[in-house]
């Protein structure tokens, strides 16, 4: 038994299990079945062979059931059995990063949905990014059986390197510590932009994940910044959100994930969310008083169009500039919750309006009527504008064709 | 082998079931001359004055049609998976001895997988016809005498019509008939909605046979099947499995990718401007095809459009755009769910069709050329736009054509697919089988963007500012095999062993299918 280790799930389409045997002798046998055989069935072998040779192992029996699984997948599993039987093997079997996914992502941008999808699922993962959310989070916390974490490190892995996410944030949701400490070694240096730190309750777990990713940093010699974004699940975590908003400079965004918190005051989760009025609120305070963006919790069911809109809305009331999705089905119905209303954009053509204005005329102070303009409300128009041209709500060139009725 | 190269570059051997065949052409190249087949002159004094041409039971009516070795016997699909009649009359040819018998169905599925054994036993000699799981397994690995002809549902037509198929004995299965032989799919506890894939079948076989398990007094209202093309009637207990026939639900994709593709597709229909009133579409019963109509539907109202008329395969959700008032008409070839059936039984307005009507080769016209725009499937399309509906990429024969060729004739043709399935390409460098000439394929829509034939320059100026994801069909193909780990390898076969000719609508040969090894 001792010299067998299996990864992965047979009979499951995009997917694969493999099965390592260790021998003394005999040289590397492959036993391969598969979905795809006739087509990538020599590539397989191939790919199978190559690894092993990577690894250095030269006699053993792999056992191959392939559901049609991609080639990042294959080889995720592959290693994640062969690291589950020499735990000590630190070599990994990497793919080049994916030029198109070279691309970097601003502290302020746009969170209002973030898509979530299990780590463990490589289906889901592969299209993620054409549901066009503003961000996905691969997740190795809740949405992984325990015992698939550790398996589902390296589909999240290799996803980072190879699939196109199309300019999509691409954030990771790590396990609680000290686990997910570890899981900071398969993303860091994988091309990571956001690392969500789950019930966070002190300012020193949000501290020890980011001196973690900055040690990882000045390992692998990444030069670009890795945001984080806490999670208060628990009671504890929403009376202390403050202090874990300003934990670390690369903080962008602070949430709060409601399954967990309700559990935790003893409270159910209701529809209308009276019992987790507050904690909301403190979290929208702690993130506004730390210069970071409050985002909201996900919304779970998943056929309630309606009722996701109701609660999309009321979280912009409250001052969240985004939500969980659970869904991709979800993300359009988020981000027309968070579009600005026809008021606000209207508000805000004219006040660019007049900055422009008064800029002609060479004066610092802008004025709409008699009211005078601070720089904060210029700042909120600047960003309904570029959201609204961005859902297509208004043309780019909207000032060619402005009519103040 | 003998043979040689047709219009679209595949080879094609001089002969099939030792009948010389004629390589494809080109899409309207090929023009036959003569006339048209006839069945034999009958005459009303040989048949019963009172009508009643009811007798024992389905053995008695096919020793009276004269079975014997070698004919041809035809059966319709509109019982889909829950056909119970095609075994029935092949275990009774069984009994009788009969050897070398042709099977000429509109369609198989898998619940005449019990065929097997007469076409192995020499009962049934070869099947011409779509071939869909087991009889495709058995067919692709070169296990059938004869070799299969698969052709459209127009193209069926056509072969009965030109007389390059005679039907000895023709099986109409019937939902509801009387004694005279008027028939119908409406009422009854088989219900499947019409009988227009026998149409052919009543109109030009030596006999007909109806088969039913509703028999009611003179006259059958409607009689879709004209008794006065009916030689015997017979009563069966069941003659299909009503849970296989229709499926009662039928249900809209719930994979996040293909509903993508469904919008996209959606969204092409409206912004080229084909959604406008007045307007026509055909969306079969797929789950990209069901998603995409109700995305179309959202559009509609919106903008407040009405179309003439949609085209079934019809579902509940045709059924629905047809009661909101937003379809003046729905042209219904089969029908898929009970809400589908009980449209056709009430509304006027939800029409029955037949391949004459719609897709007849040598008709003066016929209506699938009218339609606006039709959404289809493939399991592979090249990047000339040609595309495989009937085998995989491993060469395995699986699918039938249906009705698909024919509907590749309407004005704006989509094929809907997801750009690979598990780690299978579907646009690839080369089909497998070629069953659709890219000339006809106008618009390819998946979820990694839609990529439109570079012929039709009008739909790429309409959509130039439209936000649609446009791409060309290389760039498609380019990122599908860097996901999959580059192109396939070739399906592995014996090119020297055909187990299949793909005819296209016009009786010429347009490719052939090899036995798979294994």
């Amino acid at each position: 038994m001792g010299n067998i280790a299996e990864a992965g799930k047979k009979a499951t389409g995009s997917d694969c299990w493999v099965q390592l045997e260790i021998k003394k002798s005999g040289g590397i046998l492959i036993e391969l079945k598969s979905k795809v055989k006739s087509m990538y069935g020599d590539s397989i072998r191939e790919t199978a062979t190559e690894m092993l040779n990577f690894f250095g192992i030269g006699n053993a029996i792999l056992r191959i059931d392939d559901g049609g699984s991609l080639p990042f997948v294959l080889t995720a599993r592959i290693e994640a059995a062969v690291k589950k039987r020499f735990p000590k093997k630190k070599e990994e079997f990497l793919s080049p990063i994916l030029p198109q996914n070279a691309y970097r992502v601003k502290r302020d941008r746009f969170r209002r949905s973030r898509l979530y999808i299990p780590g463990d699922q490589p289906r889901l993962i592969i299209n993620a990014g054409l549901y066009r959310p503003d961000g996905i989070i691969l997740d190795l916390e809740d949405a992984v059986a325990p015992s698939e974490k550790e398996t589902a490190r390296f589909i999240v892995r290799n996803a980072l390197r190879i699939v196109d996410f199309l300019g999509v944030e691409r954030m990771v949701r790590i396990n609680q510590l000290p686990m997910g400490l570890e899981d900071l070694e398969f993303v860091v240096p994988h091309g990571i932009h956001t690392v969500l730190v789950p019930k966070c309750e002190h300012a020193d777990t949000v501290r020890e994940v980011d001196e973690k990713i900055q040690t990882l940093r000045s390992q692998h010699k990444i030069t670009d910044e890795i945001f984080l974004m806490p999670i208060i699940e628990s009671a504890l975590g929403a009376i202390n959100s403050y202090e874990i908003a300003v934990a670390s400079p690369n903080n962008v965004a602070l949430t709060i994930g409601l399954e967990d918190f309700t559990a935790d005051i003893g409270a159910e989760r209701t529809l209308e969310g009276k019992e987790s009025f507050l904690a909301r609120l403190q979290v929208v305070h702690a993130a506004r008083a730390a210069g970071i963006q409050p985002i909201d919790s996900v919304f779970s069911d998943v056929a309630d169009e309606e009722g996701l809109m109701k609660s999309v809305l009321e979280a912009k009331a409250l001052g969240f500039e985004g939500k969980g999705c659970i869904h991709p089905g979800q993300i359009e119905t988020v981000h027309q919750g968070f579009s600005p209303t026809e008021r606000e954009i209207k508000k805000a053509q004219r006040i660019r309006l007049a900055i422009e204005e008064a800029q002609k005329r060479g004066s610092g102070v802008v004025s709409l009527g008699s009211k005078m303009i601070d720089p904060p409300v210029v700042k909120r128009a600047e960003r309904i504008l570029k959201t609204a041209i961005q859902n297509n709500q208004i043309p780019a060139n909207w000032k060619e064709t402005y009519d103040e009725g | 082998m003998k043979g040689k190269t047709n219009a679209i570059g595949r080879f094609i051997p001089e002969k099939i079931n030792g009948l010389p065949v004629t390589p494809f052409q080109g899409v309207g190249k090929y023009v036959p001359k003569g006339s048209k087949a006839s069945p034999p002159i009958v005459t009303c004094a040989d048949y019963p004055k009172d009508g009643n041409k009811v007798l024992l039971d389905l053995k008695t009516a096919l020793k009276k049609a004269g079975i014997r070795d070698g004919m041809t016997i035809s059966s319709h699909h509109h019982f889909r998976n829950g056909d119970k009649v095609a075994n029935a009359a092949f275990d009774i040819a069984a009994k009788l001895g009969i050897k070398d018998l042709r099977w000429y169905p509109s369609a198989s599925f898998p619940c005449h997988a019990p065929l097997l054994e007469h076409l192995k036993s020499g009962v049934i000699h070869h099947i011409e016809g779509s071939m869909n799981g087991p009889l495709g397994d058995f067919c692709s690995k070169g296990k059938m005498r004869g070799q299969g002809v698969l052709r459209s549902h127009g193209c069926r037509y056509r072969a009965v019509q030109d007389g390059e198929v005679h039907i000895d004995i023709a099986l109409i299965a019937a939902p509801t008939a009387d004694s005279f032989g008027n028939a119908n799919g409406v009422t009854g506890k088989s219900a499947c909605g019409l009988l227009g894939f026998a149409l052919a079948d009543s109109q030009y076989a030596d006999k007909v046979i109806v088969v039913t398990d509703n028999l009611i007094p003179f006259p059958c209202i409607p009689w879709q099947i004209h008794g006065n093309h009916v030689d015997y009637v017979v009563a069966m207990d069941e003659i299909g499995d009503p849970a296989q026939i229709i499926s009662g639900t039928t249900q809209i994709t719930r994979s996040p990718s293909r509903l993508l593709i469904a919008e996209y597709i959606a969204r092409f229909i409206k912004e080229v401007g084909i959604m406008k009133d007045g307007f026509s579409f055909q969306a079969g019963a797929g789950g990209i095809s069901l998603a995409f109509v109700m995305y179309l539907k959202e559009y509609m109202k919106e903008a407040n459009v009405k179309a003439r008329f949609v085209r079934g395969g019809s579902t509940k959700y045709l059924v629905e755009l047809l009661e909101e008032g937003l379809t003046d008409y729905i042209l219904d070839g089969q029908t898929f769910d009970l809400e589908g059936v009980r449209s056709m039984r009430e509304n006027p307005h939800h029409v029955n069709t037949s391949p004459f009507t719609s897709y007849n080769y040598h008709g003066k016209g016929n209506f699938a050329s009218i339609v606006d725009a039709v959404v289809l499937g493939a399991t592979e399309i090249d990047v000339n736009f040609n595309a495989n509906v009937v085998s995989h990429s491993d060469g395995m024969l699986l699918h039938g054509i249906g009705g698909w060729q024919d509907c590749l004739f309407s004005k704006c043709t989509v094929l809907a697919v997801p750009s690979f399935r598990d780690r299978i390409p579907v646009i690839v460098d080369n089909v497998t089988t070629l069953c659709g000439p890219g000339e006809l394929i106008d618009v390819v829509v998946t979820e990694l963007g839609i990529a439109i034939n570079p012929r039709r320059k009008d739909l790429l100026k309409a959509t130039k500012n439209s936000g649609l994801p446009i791409k060309s069909i290389e760039q498609i193909k380019e990122e599908v095999e860097r996901m999959c780990g580059g192109p396939p390898a070739p399906p592995r076969v014996d090119k020297e062993h055909v187990v299949a000719a793909i005819q296209w609508v016009d009786g010429t040969i347009i490719d052939v299918v090899y036995k798979v090894l294994d």
